[in-house]
Order: C-alpha cells, then structure tokens, then sequence
C-alpha cells in the first residue's frame, strides 16, 4: 500500500473515531437532561 | 531500518478503512431491522421521549450490526467459498478475525449496556438474548448442522419490534409477540428463495441449506406453504386490535402477491439452475413485503394518534 494511502485510511479512521465519540458525549449529555427532566 | 525496507513494510500492511469495519455489520440487515423496530416504537401503546426512544432504535441498530460483525468472524472459512460473500472484508484480507472479534463484542457490550441505563433492563435483557441467539444459536450452532437454521435462527430477526416495543412499555406484550412472529414467518420463504438461486455456492460452502439438503422441489413446496401461513399471521395485528382496515386491506393485497409467486414459484417446471427469475421475484418482493406491510402498520397507527 503506498503510504499516503495509509495515512489517507488512518486518518479517515480517527476522523470516524472522533465523530463517534463526540457523538456519544453529545448524547449521554442529553439522555442526562432527560433523566433530571430538564427537557 | 533504512527508508527503502521501511517503505517495503507499510506496502504488505494492508490497513483497513472505516468502510471495511462498517461492511462487517452488515449495513442492508441493519436497515430492515432498524425499520422494523422503529415500527415497533410507533404502533406500541403509551409515550417515549424523542431521545430515549432514538438512543433505543441506535442500541437495535448497533447491536444488529454487532452479530453481523460476529457472525463474519466466526464464518469466515465459508464466506471465502462462497462468491456472494467472497469480497467481505475478512475472506478478503482486509481485515483480521481477531480485530472483527474485538469490534464485534465491544459493540454487543456497549449496546446492550446503554439500552439497559438508559432505556430499561427488560429491553436490554431482549437485546442481549437476540445477540446471542444469532451468534451461538444460529450462527454456531444451527447453520452448519441443520437444514431448519433458518427456521429457528429466523427468530433473532424478528426480536426487534418486540425490544423496541419492550422500551417503550417496559414489557413483552402479545401485540408485540404478534410482530415477531409475523417477521418469523417471512424469513423462511425469504432465505429459501435466495438459497435456490445461490445453491451451489451454498453446496460449495458445504451449508445445509433447504434446497442443498432436500432438492428444489421440497424447498419449493415448504416456500409456499410457510408464505400461506405468514400470511394468515400477518392478520393477526387486525384480531388484537392494533390495526386497521387500511391495514388489513395491505396485508390482504400484498399476501395474495406474495401467496401468487410463491405458487408461481411452485408451478415453474424448470430448474432454478436454468430459470433462477421465479425464484428471485419471490427473494425482492419478500423484502419489498415486509417493509411495506410494516410501515403501511406504522402509518395507520400514526394517522390514529394525530388525527
């Protein structure tokens, strides 16, 4: 594999992992004001 | 290590891309399952907030995705026989077994526990037993030893309407045992219907498919008799009062479609080998079957509640 494709699928990887987990943060954070009934 | 072997090294390793991680969870069964239990959300009685009921729907979906990535991890041998499944990621080098593994049980925890913090622990409990059926009980149990896998293990596709249905009452109720068994009942005719035009990669892979094990015409016959049956099934929402004549005229139309390919199937004297068109039809109008069916069930009850 030449290595700017291996650095083109790594960082289309973090890129993903970074979208997921700030997802999650985004989602736990609302899931909370819905358990305390805020919204 | 000079620049030369340094470059010859990342050459053989062969990384792979979020594409290839997210082809092992099976993104087309994710869909329908995804679809159908968001019906299950619609047409099951009392209220869910947006959020709770979306973090549901994205626990399915995940978990869904999750035995797809399992069951390509632990079928690898047979999808490298098979040409339909031949260019999935694993049988085609482009990713390990182990990090499939590591994927596809992370995704099965992290599910399972965020359905039951945040949703309830009776759909969490439903979630966790429709990731083990499909991959213990179906995947490596059933698939390489019977030609009825598809019967039994057809029951892990038909767990999510009743898990999202448990998140939103916080039971298991007949309604919601009604929709599995009507997704129950479609499965066998689906599967047997792409297994007769994909027979001799089956035989090849050495799955005791239906049409493998018993011949063309057994698969056939069992075709329509399971599509006569799902049909009556799929009346039932109508008996417990869950849908309507909107409803039940769909099920009325779509069914007699369903029940005339099916004998259209039975009817075809020549083999799937050399006419694999009835068998097809039968395979594209099954999921055009159940997603309209369902959201014909989830309009009807949607329209009740605004109007």
């Amino acid at each position: 594999m030449p290595l700017h494709e291996e650095h083109k699928k790594r960082a289309g990887r973090n890129y993903a992992l970074a979208a997921i987990l700030s997802g999650l943060v985004i989602l736990f954070f609302v899931i909370t004001l819905v358990k305390l009934g805020v919204i | 290590m000079d620049i030369a072997s340094a470059n010859q090294d990342v050459a053989e390793y062969n990384l792979p891309s979020v594409g290839d991680y997210f082809s092992l969870l099976k993104p087309r069964v994710m869909s329908l399952v995804v679809f159908t239990a968001f019906i299950g959300l619609l047409v099951a009685p009392g209220e869910i907030h947006p959020v709770i009921g979306f973090t549901a729907i994205l626990c399915i979906a995940v978990a869904a995705g999750a035995s797809g990535c399992l069951n390509m991890w632990y079928e690898a041998d047979l999808d490298a026989k098979m040409q339909r499944t031949a260019d999935r990621p694993i049988p085609a080098g482009r990713i390990d077994r182990q990090s499939a593994l590591h994927f596809g049980v992370a995704l099965s925890v992290a599910s399972v526990l965020i359905m039951g913090l945040t949703v309830n622990i009776i759909a969490a409990i439903l979630l966790s037993v429709t990731i083990l059926f499909y991959v213990v009980i179906y995947t490596m149990w059933l698939k390489r030893r019977t030609a009825q896998n598809i019967v039994i293990g057809g029951a892990s596709g038909a767990f999510p309407p009743m898990i999202a249905w448990a998140a939103v009452t916080g039971n298991v109720s007949i309604e919601s045992i009604v929709l599995f068994t009507i997704i129950f009942m479609w499965t066998p005719p689906h599967f047997w219907a792409l297994s007769l035009f994909s027979c001799k990669d089956y035989a090849k892979a050495g799955i005791p498919m239906l049409p493998v094990v018993k011949g063309e015409l057994y698969t056939k016959k069992q075709i329509m008799l399971y599509t006569l049956a799902m049909v009556l099934v799929s009346f039932l929402p109508i008996y417990f009062g869950f849908a309507g004549m909107v409803y039940a005229a769909s099920a009325a139309l779509l069914g007699g479609m369903f029940i005339w390919l099916s004998y259209a199937l039975l009817s075809d004297k020549k083999s799937v080998e050399e006419n694999s068109g009835s068998a097809k039809k039968v395979f594209f109008f099954s999921i055009f079957y159940l997603f309209t069916l369902f959201a014909v069930l989830g309009l009807e009850n949607l329209l009740d509640r605004v109007i």
